[in-house]
Formats: C-alpha cells, sequence, structure tokens
C-alpha cells in the first residue's frame, strides 16, 4: 500500500518550493532529503538537542518536531539563508569563526539559527539573554563560552555598523 | 521517517476538529504543538490512526481580558501567552511557570491547551492550572462543557478529557487584590526539563500585611499536580511567619506520594516538596508585601 502524498508550498529561505510528502516526513528530513539542504543537521530527532532548529515565520523552532506538511504555507529560513546575498559569511558567522565558537560544528546551524533570531528580536541582548536564546542548544565539544563570545562579538559588530550602543566590546 | 504512518487532516475551523474527531475513533489525536506528541510518536511510544491538525484555527488562539478572568484559546502559542503584558499584569503566574517550560524553540511552538491536555505529571503550566483553579471550556461535536482544574486532571498523562472532545479555551481566574504577590520555581536536571519537583503560590494581603487569600501547589510527587486549599487556608490572617509557612510546606509535602528514579529518591522529593513549598510562599508573600 503507497502512502498518501501530501502537496506544499514552503518558502525556504526566500524561494518558494513545492513538493509532495508523506504526512509523517519530519520538516527536517524534507530539508536535508528532498531540498539537499544539509545545512541543517540532525540529532536527536525528539526535541532535545536543538541541532535541527530553523525559523518558521521568523522563529526559531526544532524541524524535527514538525511534520513538513505542517509548514505548507509558511516561511523557513534554515542556515543556508543567514548567510550574506554574495554567499560570504553574515556578521554572526564570521564571528563564530573569529571567537573559535565551533569545534565539530555539529551543533553550529542551530546555534547560528537561535542566536540570528535573538539578534533579530533584541540587536544588544544581555549576556543572560544571550544564554537563555541557546538554552535549548547542545554542544559538546566547543563548550558554551566561545559560542556566547561570539554572539556578544557579532552584536558589538552590528552595533558599530548602525552607530548603536552595545553591551559589549568588539575583539 | 520515525513516526508510523498515519492519515493527516488540517482542520480549518473547531467545529470542523469536532466533526473529525466524533467520525474517528479512539486513535485519532489532535496535533496542537506537537512538542509531545511527535516525539512519542517518534519513539512509537504512540500510533495514531489519523491527526487532525488544529494549528491553523485562527479560533482557537486569543487572549482575552476579561472581568475577573482571562481567558486564553488552547491553541495559543506558549511564546505568545509569556510575551502578553497585560495577561502578566492580571495572572502573572502564567510567565512566571512559562519561564520554566522548555526552550525558546518548544515554547514557540508549543501551545497553552497542549500542555494541560497532556498532562504530564511534571508539567509546570497543568500545576498553574490548579493552583489558580483555571476553567477548561471544552467542546465536541454534540456540545460543551466546563471543568475546573481539579477534575480535569486524573493522573499521568491522562484528563477528563473524552476521545472526541477537543479542549477549546482556559478562563483564568484573575485575583483583583492590589496587593497581590505569585512565584513559581522548580528543581530539574537541567533548565527546561520536566521538573523533580516544581512548586508555585499565590498570596494577597491586607494593608497591614496579613494574607487574605492564597493558594499553593506542588508537582511531580504524585500523578497530578496538586493544590492543597485547606493548608493554604491556614495561612489567611497570618502574616507568614516562619514557623507557619514551613508547618504548611510540610503538611503539603506529606501528602505526596513520589516516586523513585535514577534522577531523585522519593524522600528527596519530599525535602524538597517541602523546601521548595516554603520558598515560594515566602516569594509570593514578600512580592505582595511590596507592592503599594
Amino acid at each position: 500500500m503507497s502512502e498518501k502524498r501530501h502537496a506544499v508550498a514552503i518558502e525556504v529561505n526566500g524561494v518558494t518550493r513545492t513538493g509532495e510528502v508523506p504526512a509523517r516526513l519530519s520538516l527536517v528530513d524534507w530539508l536535508r532529503d528532498e531540498l539537499r539542504l544539509t545545512g541543517t543537521h540532525i540529532g536527536c530527532e525528539h526535541g532535545i538537542c536543538g541541532a535541527c532548529s530553523v525559523m518558521l515565520d521568523g522563529e526559531p523552532v526544532r524541524s524535527c518536531l514538525m511534520f513538513a506538511v505542517q509548514a505548507d504555507g509558511h516561511r523557513v529560513t534554515t542556515v543556508e539563508g543567514l548567510a550574506n546575498p554574495d554567499g560570504t559569511p553574515s556578521v554572526l558567522q564570521d564571528s563564530f569563526c573569529e571567537t573559535h565558537a565551533l569545534q565539530c560544528g555539529y551543533c553550529t546551524p542551530g546555534m547560528l539559527i537561535a542566536a540570528q533570531a535573538l539578534l533579530d528580536a533584541v540587536p544588544q541582548p544581555t549576556e543572560a539573554q544571550i544564554r537563555d536564546a541557546i538554552g535549548g542548544n547542545l554542544c559538546r565539544c566547543t563548550g558554551y563560552q566561545q559560542i556566547v563570545d561570539a554572539i556578544k562579538h557579532a552584536a558589538a559588530r552590528l552595533a558599530r555598523k548602525t552607530g548603536s550602543e552595545s553591551n559589549f566590546e568588539a575583539l | 521517517m520515525k513516526s508510523a504512518p498515519f492519515d493527516y487532516v488540517r482542520a480549518a475551523s473547531a467545529e470542523e476538529a469536532c466533526e473529525l474527531l466524533r467520525e474517528g475513533g479512539d486513535d485519532v489525536k489532535l496535533l496542537a504543538g506537537g512538542q509531545s506528541l511527535i516525539p512519542m510518536m517518534a519513539m512509537r511510544l504512540t500510533r495514531p490512526s489519523r491527526l487532525i491538525d488544529i494549528n491553523e484555527v485562527p479560533q482557537l488562539k486569543f487572549i482575552a481580558l476579561e472581568e475577573g478572568v482571562a481567558r486564553i484559546g488552547a491553541c495559543t502559542r506558549q511564546c505568545v501567552v509569556a510575551r502578553d503584558d497585560g495577561l502578566a499584569a492580571r495572572v502573572p503566574l502564567l510567565r512566571k511557570a512559562l519561564a520554566w517550560v522548555g526552550h525558546t524553540q518548544t515554547r514557540n511552538r508549543g501551545t497553552l491547551g497542549g500542555s494541560l491536555a497532556h498532562a504530564d505529571p511534571a508539567a509546570e503550566l497543568p500545576l498553574a492550572a490548579q493552583v489558580l483553579g483555571a476553567q477548561m471550556g471544552i467542546r465536541s461535536a454534540s456540545g460543551a462543557r466546563t471543568l475546573r482544574a481539579p477534575e480535569f486532571f486524573v493522573g499521568p498523562l491522562t484528563t477528563a478529557l473524552e476521545p472526541q472532545e477537543c479542549l477549546e479555551e482556559i478562563h483564568w481566574p484573575v485575583w483583583t487584590e492590589r496587593r497581590t504577590g505569585s512565584a513559581f520555581t522548580e528543581v530539574s536536571r537541567r533548565h527546561g526539563d520536566f521538573a523533580i519537583i516544581a512548586a508555585c503560590a499565590q498570596v494577597a494581603v491586607d494593608d497591614d500585611g496579613r494574607c487574605t487569600r492564597a493558594s499553593f501547589g506542588l508537582t511531580g510527587g504524585g500523578t497530578t499536580p496538586l493544590a492543597f486549599p485547606a493548608l493554604a487556608a491556614r495561612l489567611v490572617g497570618t502574616r507568614l511567619d516562619d514557623g507557619i509557612t514551613q508547618s504548611a510546606a510540610h503538611d503539603a509535602a506529606h501528602e505526596l506520594a513520589p516516586g523513585a528514579d535514577l534522577h531523585a529518591s522519593a524522600n528527596y522529593r519530599k525535602h524538597l516538596a517541602s523546601v521548595l513549598a516554603a520558598r515560594v510562599l515566602r516569594e509570593a508573600y514578600a512580592e505582595a508585601r511590596g507592592k503599594s
């Protein structure tokens, strides 16, 4: 018996992508296996690790905890959508490199999505807000300190760009 | 794909969801935020034959502040509930409880009604509902009814909801006393995990600092969250000095029958319950007294 498939049209990183999905296909599997957007990582697949974080309509969610069919008509941003239009790393991504905020890189896409969502909502966060924002993302090798440093550094650099005050100094 | 196959229907209205539930039989489930249901399906702890998705039903997503009550649609996302300043002014315990619920990513998707209907015995929102005496507005194809929190929570992961019923909205009583304070705390292995023990309290005081109304409760120590109205009544008329507070907290912990597991022994849970209950009562009282 073949499984029923549902037509979906989902805006992914600014481009409407269409497909036909079985109801039980998770959003992360659709992104990775159908669209070949393998930047979003799969970790635990039951909502603990945060590696699969994407933005849904601008807010970070776990893409293993929703079915692709549920994203029909919505807007998804993956880590591939964070870079500058010319493909160079964004200020946030570059800050992760500068502070050595990644080692194995497995948690990095989820950390970047969580951090970008924070900076979109609160351009100049406090350290407590930074730690809260990445509280749902596990890192098992770099250590969280450099990741927090990267987000502080990015906030300071973005403040310098816009001429606003920051809670932190750029490195 | 980790879940077993299922049929998927997106409901456009609460009426349609109820009609689909009526047709469906026992292993049909409503899909709200899915932050508990989808992991359970991924681990094949549950295999619904059909999911009725209520995420796109606008009538289940609202916050209405009325006289003496805040009405919240069951499918209102936890992040929306936490952000609402008007709601936080009237039912402050909700925002305080939500700070302990999961993480940003799960609160962006998880719903108020979903957490209540899931009724995890260590979850924060059911505890807040129990302590405040929230009322559950329930709908089915054949009618509507309202249940108070103590009748709604029946056991672990079990509510009084019939298979054909949908939790539609939750009514949160607003304490109108000017000097009202509230507090929520818990101990868990990591922040955002389910509680080993959670406690919350709400206290109102008069201008002399005497308690005029109190409610408190505990969860993690039994099959459902518990409130202790008889013990809270002992606090009324007092200034919640240490002896009175600790005695009420101690007696509350004594009513629990906690289990033991890898994370905590039964005795540790009881000890924790007593300490945390006293702590939230003190904090709620201090906040109430600090109001002008």
